[in-house]
């Protein structure tokens, strides 16, 4: 393989993986508030399809990124009231959101089907794509793609260099304390988990408009891609960088199945799109891992020295959620 | 009266109004008439004997699935992997028959091992879950997760490769086994009475295991407060894990009757969801076993009635899904709204 084919290529993974970076920024945010939002498979799958839709009967793209956002709003909206206000499971309104959302999604979308219709086109950047390789790698892209480099670096910044920020991680750390020392608690968790749902339900036409044009319904390959975005959420540990450089890796992966696919011609192609989730699972294991009773028993039977190096290790890799993720808080 | 039975049933009755409300609005917003829809659905699958048997032959993996999801549920534990303990169990099921294909030993005995080697498989799948939950310390939702996908790409792998036909191998699945390895069906009617038989007796297992027996009770203690449980002396660890080693035995049950009494053979979309849509069942019933039946019934009468939608009205079948998430929904909605009054009271 040629330099030049390895640059197209790595460009490509920087442009495909900004849906999910989305998805995942938007999931961190929302956890950081304390509010997990299980939806997100369903939200990508409804606000792909409407985004799409919006754009095509309105003929304007930037409708359809909105309409999209609205769409992941409107859904992050439920999950916050069901949880916040009514003190009901995350996980079950969640899950019945992501099912049903995906069905929508279908149900709705199906005069879509296949439909030509707009899709993003790619600006490059003055000057800055001239760069050699970096030009190619990072400034030749479509706004989105741009958007989403902005949008890793920004929520980075807000959430730890800000004051806000350490609000954010306050409410979902410790809600009792941050409520004393003057955040009201549960309108700051509605606000993150819709502007996290938004970032969501951007994700849905970053596909539809911009990487693979158009509503293909089931056979979209879409589905899927939500779960992904969760998983990763807690492989980068909730922080947005560490989250981005999952989904990058993840993008990096999925490129890698398809050309390995000419080479491993007797493996069926479906079998390699599944290559990430057994990845997933081991990585979740190592950042998890760590945590488990066990491995600490292990660790003390240990002698010295190599107790050292693994626990350094372990704790390396290992990630904690926010203290109060999925707890209702009540002020008493 | 917000805390009572029968005010639970007000706020029940108000969430079925409000979802078939919703499915309308979304009816009416596509020009087609809600009327029409739900009467299509209702004949589609009650409409005839040769319809309610379809309904039937849905009605048996989607109760063997929440079956297996109440006592995991029992155990708190949110067993999404339960789709790729069906998909394990119709793979477990296929490769005892294909090991069989030659053998003189009865036809009966041949399905009955396959039927046990479906809800091994499937009780192993659930295991690589719990392991990963109990000691790897992985969320089993996230675990279940990624092991569904594993499950339906060896499905794919099975088919296309080793398994494949003679000649092509397509996405029909394998070739189909001979018909004396078929569970035997009413005449004229694709619904095997053994199959529903199985499914009956797993409801009626797991309702006196999880009413009636000492195990039950301390499944259900670790459910409800699992420090607590573990404080009182409850091996915690291994009841999560027998939690998860019968849930994925009669998921895999699920799996095995899908290929030992309707497709004869393996294929790509073995498990028809079903492992899902149990999930859903036993969030509507709030994981109370009497309610499984009627309402595993409903879910699969939705399913097959809204086949009919594509071909009578041009609609996406996908409406019965959107209905039955909003029903859920609505019903979780609702008695949220309950609690909060009765809060307030």
């Amino acid at each position: 393989m040629s330099q030049e084919m390895i640059i197209i290529g790595l460009a490509g993974i920087f442009a495909s993986a900004a849906p999910l970076i989305f998805a995942v920024v938007g999931e961190t945010i929302s956890e950081r508030a304390g509010v997990i939002n299980l939806s997100i498979n369903g939200t990508i799958l409804l606000s792909a399809m409407g985004g799409f839709a919006v754009a095509y009967t309105t003929n304007n793209i930037v409708l359809g990124f909105l309409a999209g956002m609205l769409i992941g709003a409107l859904v992050s909206l439920i999950v916050a009231f069901s949880s916040i206000t009514l003190h009901q499971s995350q996980v079950a309104v969640g899950f019945v959101l992501a099912l049903t959302c995906r069905d929508l999604s279908y149900f709705l979308g199906n005069p879509y089907m296949g439909v030509p219709g707009p899709r993003l086109q790619a600006v490059p950047i003055p000057y800055l794509s001239e760069l050699p390789i970096l030009g190619q790698l990072f400034f030749r892209h479509d706004v989105i793609t741009y958007l989403s480099f902005v949008t890793i670096i920004f929520a980075w910044i807000w959430i730890f260099r800000t004051r806000a920020g350490l609000m954010l991680q306050g409410i979902g750390e410790k809600p009792a304390a941050a409520y004393i020392r003057g955040a009201n608690v549960n309108l700051m968790r509605y606000v993150y988990t819709i502007i996290g749902g938004a970032l969501i339900g951007l994700a849905g036409p970053a596909f539809s408009l911009a990487i693979r044009a158009g509503w293909m319904g089931t056979i979209s390959g879409l589905d899927g891609f939500g779960w992904i975005a969760l998983a990763i959420t807690i492989f980068g540990g909730w922080n947005p960088l560490r989250g981005a450089f999952g989904a990058y890796l993840f993008a990096f992966l999925q490129w890698l199945g398809l050309v390995l696919q000419p080479v491993l011609t007797q493996v069926p192609s479906q079998v390699l799109q599944v290559a990430p989730f057994p990845l997933m699972i081991l990585t979740l294991l190592l950042v998890n891992i760590g945590n488990a009773e066990w491995v600490e028993r292990t660790l003390a039977a240990m002698p010295e020295s190599v107790r050292k190096v693994l626990a350094k290790l372990l704790r390396a890799m290992r990630t904690n959620p926010p203290a109060a993720l999925g707890v209702p808080f009540e002020r008493d | 009266m917000l805390k009572s039975r029968f005010g639970g049933v007000i706020f029940q009755l108000i969430a079925l109004v409000l979802a078939f409300g919703f499915v309308s609005l979304i009816l009416i917003s596509v020009d087609a008439s809600p009327t029409q829809a739900f009467k299509n659905m209702f004949t589609g699958s009650f409409g005839s004997m040769r319809k309610f048997a379809e309904v039937l032959v849905a009605f048996v993996p989607l109760l063997l699935v929440t079956a297996g999801l109440l006592v995991t549920f029992s155990s708190g534990l949110w067993n999404i992997g339960v789709e790729g303990q069906v998909v394990l169990g119709a793979i477990g099921t296929t490769w005892v028959f294909r090991y069989f294909l030659d053998s003189d030993l009865p036809p009966a005995l041949i399905i009955t091992l396959a039927i046990l080697g479906g809800m091994l498989m499937g009780a192993l799948w659930a295991a690589i879950a719990g392991l990963l939950k109990v000691f790897g310390g992985v969320n089993e939702i996230f675990g279940g997760l990624g092991l569904n996908f594993v499950a339906t790409a060896l499905t794919i792998y099975l088919i296309f490769g080793p398994w494949k036909r003679p000649g092509v191998a397509s996405m029909s699945g394998t070739v189909p086994f001979p018909a004396e390895f078929s569970l035997p069906l009413v005449e004229n009617l694709r619904i095997s009475p053994w199959a529903l038989g199985i499914a009956l007796i797993g409801i009626i297992i797991i309702y006196f295991l999880l009413q009636g027996t000492y195990f039950g009770l301390r499944l259900k203690a670790v459910g409800k407060n699992f420090r607590a449980a573990y404080l009182l002396g409850i091996p915690t660890w291994q009841y999560s894990m027998y939690a998860f080693l019968i849930c994925g035995a009669l998921a895999g049950a699920a799996g095995a009757m899908q290929v030992a009494a309707v497709y004869n053979r393996l294929i790509p979309a073995i498990s028809s969801g079903y492992g899902y849509l149990g999930l859903m069942v036993a969030m509507l019933i709030n994981y109370r076993a009497i309610w499984a039946v009627p309402v595993a019934l409903f879910f699969a009468a939705l399913n097959i009635g809204s086949i009919q939608l594509p071909i009578l009205m041009k609609l996406d079948s996908s409406l019965s899904g959107i209905l039955q998430g909003a029903l859920v929904l609505f019903v979780l909605l609702a008695e949220g709204m309950r609690q909060k009054l009765a809060r307030r009271v």
